[in-house]
């Protein structure tokens, strides 16, 4: 079992014909994703991959059965992208771009009220579960299938994190980008919900950075509410104030963001945070064997 | 993006918000020129991207003539130090010449974008001229909040709300609502991410108008807002984090003396935090991006020793879509390019990463090829 995605997600992509989505429609079907069509508008009719390419995703849904959406639209469109796919029912949508102006995003998160779709992201790696299913730009190569959660703001620190505890033997059930922008589809407690409930999952990392206060949240949701491990790690400690560090959304300001502020709530909640991004994977792996959950969650 | 007072209150006028009469003045002579039409008297202002300036002198009183000529050649050219310019300050460079104005009492009224609820949220506070964040910490309870539904946008109950519960004057709360409206119209339509009116004020005259003003804008916006663009001030930046930006590098100035090159922002704030963590001081946020070419690496090594603190290197690149031998070739070619002389130490994860550190081994330059992070983090910081 897994989260979000699983062996019979069926993926359609937004603007596949351009070069990040041709790009990474190749990584993701060699990774084995069910892959099924995409658009891109004015190219209705042809094909790419051998897959369909339609003008609108309410055509591309109905002729596909896809069930999930990846978004490589540019910034000025992306919003209007999400929405598209919303309004086709889509049960997931997976947004990549980076850069979507944030009250964009403000109407985007207006338009989704009442209706059952998800949106992971924008400005984020994607979704994983090892071996069945990548829906993304992560190296698929680094994740291995297993028991572990992994939810996370930064693309990269999700790979180090992953690949460390892949060195160790320790798989992963899913790892989720859920991106680096202030206003976003899907919050860290969101996440956590699902794998508190997934059997498959028996731990999560949780990796955050500065800015605004979900990293808190979610540990008072932790302490309150999750039955499995939780280990942490947060980025920017050494960020100055008022600057955004690369992401829209990691920034201090007026003193609230800070990483002091985070480790210190999730310390106080009950979850062991690694003091640098190189012990994300030993600070798991000695909580796992504190907890007596070491040998389930190693690779057989 | 930051702009200044005299750019914000030019917006946000368009827009309908009452602000004083005023000029902009880079030289002594037009601030004297500005003086003239304003009756020979008015507030100088020096204008530079920070608050607190009022406390750091950088705002004065002038009743003649004499006087705005005598402030004027006071401040252009003086580096003011506020709380948020840090110790070394910044210099002005132009003023504000504006109508002196009759303070009834003072308020706040700010606009910024609510993370948790993804809305736009407008606050107001009784506690004028106090910094919010200062408010919020002693007295929460002085803070008013209205969340805003983005289809409908700010309705007039909800500012007539704010309005009454910082007890603006009832004779003038029908120009507060207007005032509101107009802040958050232009707030919206320019897409700032935060606005700031602190001061607001009433006059003694009955006026409602905003006396200071701050706007940032949402830098994935300005696509959208050339007019806005243009209102950029490269003397207010880093002129590295300017150079940087042109070859799509993000790139932040910091006063340590270990420049950083890394692959993705939350590594690449890792990687400072990691320095710091083994006793170094890292120099520079700098993410070069999932691409990582050579081109880039060259010019992120250009700028990162544009800073003469820099002692040393730490290239951080975790290698997902990219292979690290390649990534290795494009270091080494670079480092040999620019003839780089300082030490660097590169910890390279991911596909091919033997490979990767057997070309930076044998490259025959000074570099250390680290086995992950933490490592790279203690070499780099034992050899600066």
């Amino acid at each position: 079992m897994s989260i979000l995605v699983n062996k019979d997600t069926r993926v359609i992509t937004q603007n596949i014909t351009g070069k990040t989505g041709s790009f990474h429609l190749k990584q993701c079907l060699e990774y084995g994703t069910k892959m099924v069509g995409g658009t891109a508008p004015g190219k209705g009719g042809t094909t790419i991959e051998g897959l369909p390419v339609f003008d609108t995703v309410a055509e591309a849904v109905r002729e596909t059965g896809a069930n999930a959406s990846v978004i490589y639209v540019p910034p000025a469109g992306a919003a209007d992208a999400i929405m598209e796919a919303v309004d086709a029912e889509l049960d997931l949508v997976i947004c990549i771009t980076e850069g979507i102006p944030v009250l964009d995003m403000i109407k985007v998160k207006r338009y989704m009220e009442g209706r059952h779709t998800r949106l992971i992201g924008p400005n984020c790696p994607g979704v994983i579960t090892p071996g069945e299913c990548k829906i993304g730009i992560m190296p698929g190569y680094i994740f291995t299938p297993g028991k572990v959660g992994v939810v996370s703001r930064s693309g990269t620190l999700t790979y180090e994190a992953a690949y460390q505890l892949s060195v160790r033997n320790i798989g992963q059930s899913t790892a989720v980008g859920i991106g680096g922008d202030p206003v976003k589809g899907t919050e860290f407690i969101e996440v956590l919900e699902m794998f508190n409930e997934d059997p498959d999952t028996e731990a999560i990392v949780m990796i955050g950075e500065i800015g605004g206060t979900a990293e808190e949240e979610a540990a008072q949701w932790i302490r309150d509410n999750m039955k499995k491990p939780v280990v942490g790690f947060i980025a920017g400690a050494t960020a100055p104030p008022g600057r955004r560090m690369g992401h829209a959304g990691a920034i201090v300001s007026g003193g609230s963001g800070t990483a002091e502020s985070k480790i210190k709530t999730m310390e106080a909640c009950g979850i062991r945070v690694a003091p640098t991004p190189s012990e994300i994977g030993a600070t798991l792996a000695q909580v796992l064997e504190e907890r007596g959950l070491l040998e389930r969650c190693l690779i057989k | 993006m930051n702009i200044h007072e005299y750019q914000a209150k030019s917006v946000l006028a368009k827009y309908g918000v009452a602000v004083p009469a005023g000029k902009v003045a880079f030289t002594v002579e037009e601030a004297i020129e500005a003086a003239k039409e304003l009756g020979g008297k008015g507030v100088v202002k020096a204008q530079i991207h920070a608050g607190g300036r009022g406390k750091a002198g950088g705002v004065k009183l002038a009743k003649s003539l004499d006087e705005v000529e005598q402030y004027a050649k006071e401040l252009l050219g003086k580096t003011l130090v506020t709380h948020q310019t840090g110790p070394q300050g910044k210099v002005v460079k132009r003023l504000l010449i504006e109508q002196l104005t009759n303070i009834e009492k003072e308020y706040y009224i700010g606009v910024v974008v609510d993370r948790a609820s993804g809305r736009v949220v407008m606050m107001a506070s009784e506690e004028g001229g106090m910094e919010i964040e200062e408010v919020a910490a002693k007295t929460p309870e002085k803070i008013f909040r209205e969340t805003i539904d983005p289809a409908v946008g700010l309705l007039p109950f909800q500012a007539r709300k704010l309005a009454y519960s910082i007890h603006i004057p009832k004779a003038l709360v029908n120009k507060a609502v207007a005032f509101m409206t107009a802040l958050y119209n232009c707030f919206v339509d320019k897409d700032c991410s935060v606005a700031e009116i602190n001061p607001l004020v009433v006059t003694k005259e009955g006026d409602v108008m905003a006396l200071d003003a701050k706007l940032n804008f949402d830098d994935n916006a300005l696509y959208r807002h050339p007019d806005i663009q243009e209102l950029r001030d490269f003397d207010e930046e880093d002129p590295k984090e300017v150079e940087a930006s042109k070859f799509g590098l993000n790139y932040i100035a910091l006063d340590g003396n270990i420049g950083c090159m890394v692959n993705g922002a939350g590594l690449a704030m890792a990687t400072m935090d990691t320095i710091k963590y083994y006793g170094g001081s890292p120099a520079n946020f700098l993410d070069v991006g999932g691409g990582a070419n050579q081109d880039q690496i060259r010019e992120a090594f250009k700028i990162i020793l544009s800073d003469e603190n820099v002692k040393g290197i730490l290239v951080n690149i975790f290698g997902g879509i990219m292979k690290c031998d390649v990534i290795a070739n494009g270091v080494v070619a670079a480092a040999k390019e620019i003839e780089l002389d300082k030490p660097l130490v590169v910890r390279l994860e991911g596909t091919n990463v033997e490979l990767g550190k057997k070309i930076l081994n044998e490259s025959g330059l000074n570099i250390v090829a680290a086995d992950s992070l933490a490592d790279a983090a203690q070499r780099i910081v034992a050899l600066v």
